[in-house]
């Protein structure tokens, strides 16, 4: 594993699928700020480079490697090591989703009109390096773990059957309804939901913007209070999911062996319980929708694009297409700085022009960031497939298939 | 057709005591001649450890030496700096040393004994030598830190020919010498053959050295006299990335793969030492033995060479001269032999400069610019222990790597190669990998040596000869992989042959 750079045979077939390198030949590419350099660094601190940062961290290089060369790993690893640790207060807001959103949450009603303002956003492009032309996610009312405690919780007691449920940032200060909506659709399928104890930030955000420190310790806590609980762990985001599974211990060095197994995606577990019979399926009758499925990048790692397809085609209404695939250049927060915003619009402009070309009622896709930047750039609405399934299901049909059997 | 001119002196061999001779002899005014048959450094000078001792290990049983070493290990440092780095050394005491004598007891005799030949020799604990190397092995009892550094031989060999140039030496690489002129009991000259085009010439000088290394032994013979030497071929392994950044040695006797020297993007573990004939000093191989016996004593110093990438092996032949000869030579000390052949054999205009280490070439250059000088009764002095050595230009990597690059693995940008064909001497794309690295790295040139190859040619104005100079290259880099053909090196190689096999192919049918 450490040694992965070793098994490089310098075939050059990653730059191939670098979306950066695609973009502009002010990166590297994979093979030269991976491996190649990897064996410089070792030499010297001195070959590593800040445009190093530029890397998306999409792992489509890792998943087109011959060679099973662990490239972005080594990438973030070497921007652990060596990178600049004292980033700029846009780069600590936009990292700190936990900090910054538990602070927005309050005063939501007047922040997200204010950042809408478009000369809020020409003083944020200007002061703090926010382009101007991105809409910034907006915050909720009240977060998804407040919404939780009041209209879910008492009842999760009854179901036999429990799992744990890891909302992340963005379910709980920015779209409680997906939160909802998983809760709603498994106690249909006959499972009670358990919040996280003390949920910290996966650390994406955090990885994304150098602050490698803050991330392995969220990591830290994150295993050490996962490992107290029992059951599957079920992440709605790919993101937090992959970073948890994955980017745990190859990129912070944090053993999540005692967890690892537990963890896993909404859709997978859902699809998993479908086909082996454990839970049955009622969907809403007359209800129609075309929808074109776009497979985030870390899907792609994960070889998990498969159970999303599946799984969505069970709904007997959907007309689903299946996008090529891209990276939309977001990246976490990468695409919302000032200095990264046309790179990253350039990185995603193959999957806007599929998108409007097909012209969807809306688009699916399991990470928050692809969301943020689809609705963003192309118009589109883009729905978690968790969202999707609770629409197109008749959830109280749902329920009563899924209720035990009484004695 | 012949050459008439007359240089004060001729140097043969383009090795690092060559190298070193020249400019020593310029640097003092002299009109000088160097003739290799190959390239600078393709003999021991390329195909050694490069490790710059501090003398530690020879403190106990040569003293001499060591103190030779620390002297010219302190000198190399201020004057050739970029060719040098400072990376420290460890001498570790293992549990199992001590069953062979070899424990803690020793390791206190090994450092009165660095003390006493002025080596900074300090005990260190384990804990904290783990620190400092985190990966030496962790069994380790004790450990002492001493001045050990890593010399870039390519590099040093570049750095003495650019300044000889620099200072009006003529360098002719691919000249072989073919005879010893000799009037009466004088050397006179020597004729040559250029091994590309056949062509031959003669030179004229008043004082001819010797300094062939090991194939010196012919080169005497030609002049009429005898050298006795033994030559010693010693192999060692080259790991593909960077594993230790502290030279790291048995605190012991001196045996096989008993160290493992940081060098550049890489790391060797060497030697081995077996007698061989003067014949089989042409045709080096590593056998699979070495390769076993590197790899096991390796992994002693350092566990996790077992895991990593061995990326070729290569053998070097010491030019040692035989000790019984030694009493009748003018031995100037034990490791270095400078014979004046009108003393020895009553030949005048003569000199032998062989024996020593790569890192006492400046020494073995000084005391045989001497002789030369003493010969041609000029009084001029040596200025080599404090004069700059030139720094050949060629950087080392590229800083960035979105700079156009040719060779990738080793960052070697266009303009390197450039440079390097215009004031380097560079003919081929073996001379381009000495003086760049071009090649080194983790490919050994399956990606880039078509590029390179292009690049060179187009330099040269010969395109015509570019399938030819991949072919050679490849070669060769071949024939270092075959002996450590397992694993993700086996890999690379299967790649390589692919393209390669391909490559040729397909231009065989047009
Ligand atoms: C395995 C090994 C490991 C070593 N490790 C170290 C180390 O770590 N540190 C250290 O300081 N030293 C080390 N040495 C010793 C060092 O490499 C040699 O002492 C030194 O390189 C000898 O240089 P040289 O110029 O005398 O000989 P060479 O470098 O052999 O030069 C002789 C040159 O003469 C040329 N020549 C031969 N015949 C002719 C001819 N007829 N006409 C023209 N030219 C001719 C050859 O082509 C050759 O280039 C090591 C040696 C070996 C073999
Ligand atoms: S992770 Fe993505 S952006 Fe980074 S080097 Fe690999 S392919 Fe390029
Ligand atoms: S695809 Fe894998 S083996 Fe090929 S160059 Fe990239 S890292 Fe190396």
């Amino acid at each position: 594993m450490e040694n992965s750079l070793d098994q490089c045979i310098k075939c050059a077939e990653c730059t191939v699928y670098c979306p950066v390198l695609k973009a502009t030949d002010s990166y590297p590419g994979p093979k030269k700020a991976g491996p190649d350099g990897e064996r410089l660094r070792l030499k010297d601190r001195v070959f590593f480079e800040d445009n190093l940062k530029m890397c998306l961290n999409c792992k489509r290089c890792e998943v087109v490697c011959p060679s099973g060369v662990k490239i972005a790993d080594i990438i973030q690893r070497a921007r652990h090591r060596h990178g600049r640790p004292i980033p700029g207060i846009r780069d600590m807001m936009l990292a700190s989703t936990d900090l910054t959103g538990s602070l927005a949450v309050p005063f939501s009603g007047i922040i997200n009109p204010v950042l809408k303002n478009g000369a809020v956003r020409a003083v944020l492009d200007c002061t703090l390096g926010i382009d101007r032309h991105c809409t910034l996610p907006e915050y909720a009312q009240e977060t998804f773990e407040s919404i939780f405690k009041k209209r879910f919780s008492r009842q999760q007691q009854s179901y036999p059957r429990k799992v744990n449920y890891f909302h992340g940032c963005y379910v709980n200060y920015n779209y409680p309804q997906l939160g909802s909506d998983f809760v709603k659709l498994m106690n249909a399928l006959g499972f009670g939901v358990s919040l996280i104890r003390d949920e910290r930030c996966c650390g994406v955000p955090l990885m994304s913007n150098g602050m490698f420190k803050q991330a392995t310790r969220n990591a830290e806590s994150n295993v050490n209070v996962l490992s107290g609980t029992e059951g599957p762990v079920i992440a709605t985001s790919s993101t937090c999911l992959f970073t948890m599974r994955d980017e745990y211990p190859a990129v912070l060095g944090v053993d999540n062996s005692s967890i690892r197994e537990r963890l896993t995606l909404a859709v997978k577990f859902i699809y998993e319980s479908v086909s082996s019979g454990k839970v049955r399926l009622a969907f809403r009758e007359g209800w129609k929708a075309r929808a074109a499925y776009h497979v985030p990048c870390h899907m792609e790692r994960l070889g998990w694009g498969i159970f999303t397809l599946e799984l969505l085609g069970m709904i007997p209404g959907l007309e689903l297409m299946e996008l090529d695939s891209n990276c939309c250049g977001m990246a976490g927060t990468y695409g919302f700085k000032k200095e990264n915003y046309g790179l990253s619009q350039q990185i995603g402009s193959a999957l806007f022009s599929q998108i409007s070309g097909r012209n969807p009622d809306f688009v699916i896709c399991e990470c928050e960031t692809c969301k943020w930047q689809i609705e963003m750039s192309t118009g589109y609405k883009v729905l978690n497939p968790v969202s999707l399934l609770a629409e197109a299901l008749d959830l109280k049909k749902t329920a009563k298939l899924n209720q035990p059997a009484l004695p | 057709m012949y050459d008439v001119e007359q240089y004060d002196v001729i140097v043969i061999g383009g090795g690092i005591t060559g190298l070193g001779t020249a400019r020593d002899c310029a640097l003092r005014g002299l009109k000088v001649l160097l003739v290799e048959r190959d390239d600078i450094a393709s003999g021991a000078s390329g195909r050694n450890h490069g490790l710059l001792h501090s003398g530690a290990r020879y403190a106990v049983n040569d003293p001499e030496s060591a103190r030779e070493c620390i002297r010219e290990n302190k000198i190399l440092k201020k004057i050739a700096p970029h060719c040098i780095e400072k990376t420290g050394g460890l001498f570790i005491t293992l549990p199992e040393d001590e069953d062979e004598g070899y424990g803690l007891e020793y390791q206190k005799i090994f450092i009165d004994a660095c003390k006493t030949s002025g080596i900074d020799a300090e005990a260190i604990d384990p804990v904290d030598a783990l620190r400092m190397e985190p990966s030496v092995n962790p069994a380790l009892m004790g450990a002492v830190k001493v001045p050990d550094g890593a010399v870039d031989p390519f590099k040093l060999c570049s750095a003495n020919m650019y300044d000889a140039l620099l200072h009006g030496t003529t360098i002719l690489p691919y000249t072989e010498v073919t005879s010893v002129i000799r009037e009466g009991c004088s050397v006179t000259g020597i004729e040559t053959r250029n091994t590309h085009t056949g062509e031959r010439a003669s030179y004229r000088a008043s004082v001819t050295v010797n300094a062939a290394g090991i194939w010196g032994h012919g080169i005497a013979r030609m002049a009429g006299v005898k050298i006795e030497m033994c030559p010693t071929k010693g192999s060692l392994l080259i790991f593909a990335h960077r594993l230790n950044n502290v030279v790291i040695n048995r605190c012991r006797k001196s045996s096989d793969g008993d160290i493992l020297v940081p060098g550049d993007t890489v790391s060797v573990i060497g030697t081995t030492s077996t007698g061989i004939s003067y014949d089989e000093c042409d045709e080096l191989k590593v056998t699979a033995e070495e390769v076993c016996t590197l790899m096991r004593e390796g992994a002693r110093l350092c566990p996790s060479i077992t895991h990593t990438r061995v990326l070729r092996a290569y053998a070097g032949v010491r030019p040692l001269i035989k000790s019984a000869e030694d009493a009748t030579g003018r031995n100037i000390s034990r490791g270095i032999v400078c014979l004046d052949h009108s003393e020895r054999d009553g030949l005048e205009g003569f000199i032998t400069i062989t024996g020593g280490k790569l890192m006492t070439y400046r020494l073995m250059a000084e005391i045989a610019t001497d002789a030369v000088c003493r010969k041609l009764g000029v009084p001029a002095t040596c200025k080599t222990h404090r004069a700059m050595l030139s720094d050949p230009l060629v950087p080392r990597h590229s800083e960035s790597a979105t700079d156009e690059l040719i060779c990738e693995c080793e960052r070697v940008t266009f303009d390197d190669v450039k440079w390097a064909v215009n004031h380097l001497g560079v003919q081929n794309l073996e001379d381009l990998r000495r003086r760049t690295r071009l090649g080194m790295g983790t490919c050994q040139g399956t990606k880039c040596i078509a590029r390179a190859a292009e690049a060179l040619a187009r330099a040269k104005g010969n395109p015509e000869e570019t399938r030819e100079l991949i072919r050679r290259f490849v070669e060769e880099r071949w024939k270092g992989m075959t002996s450590v053909g397992w694993g993700d090196s086996l890999r690379e190689m299967e790649y390589m042959q692919k393209i390669w096999k391909g490559r040729y192919a397909e231009t065989a049918e047009k």
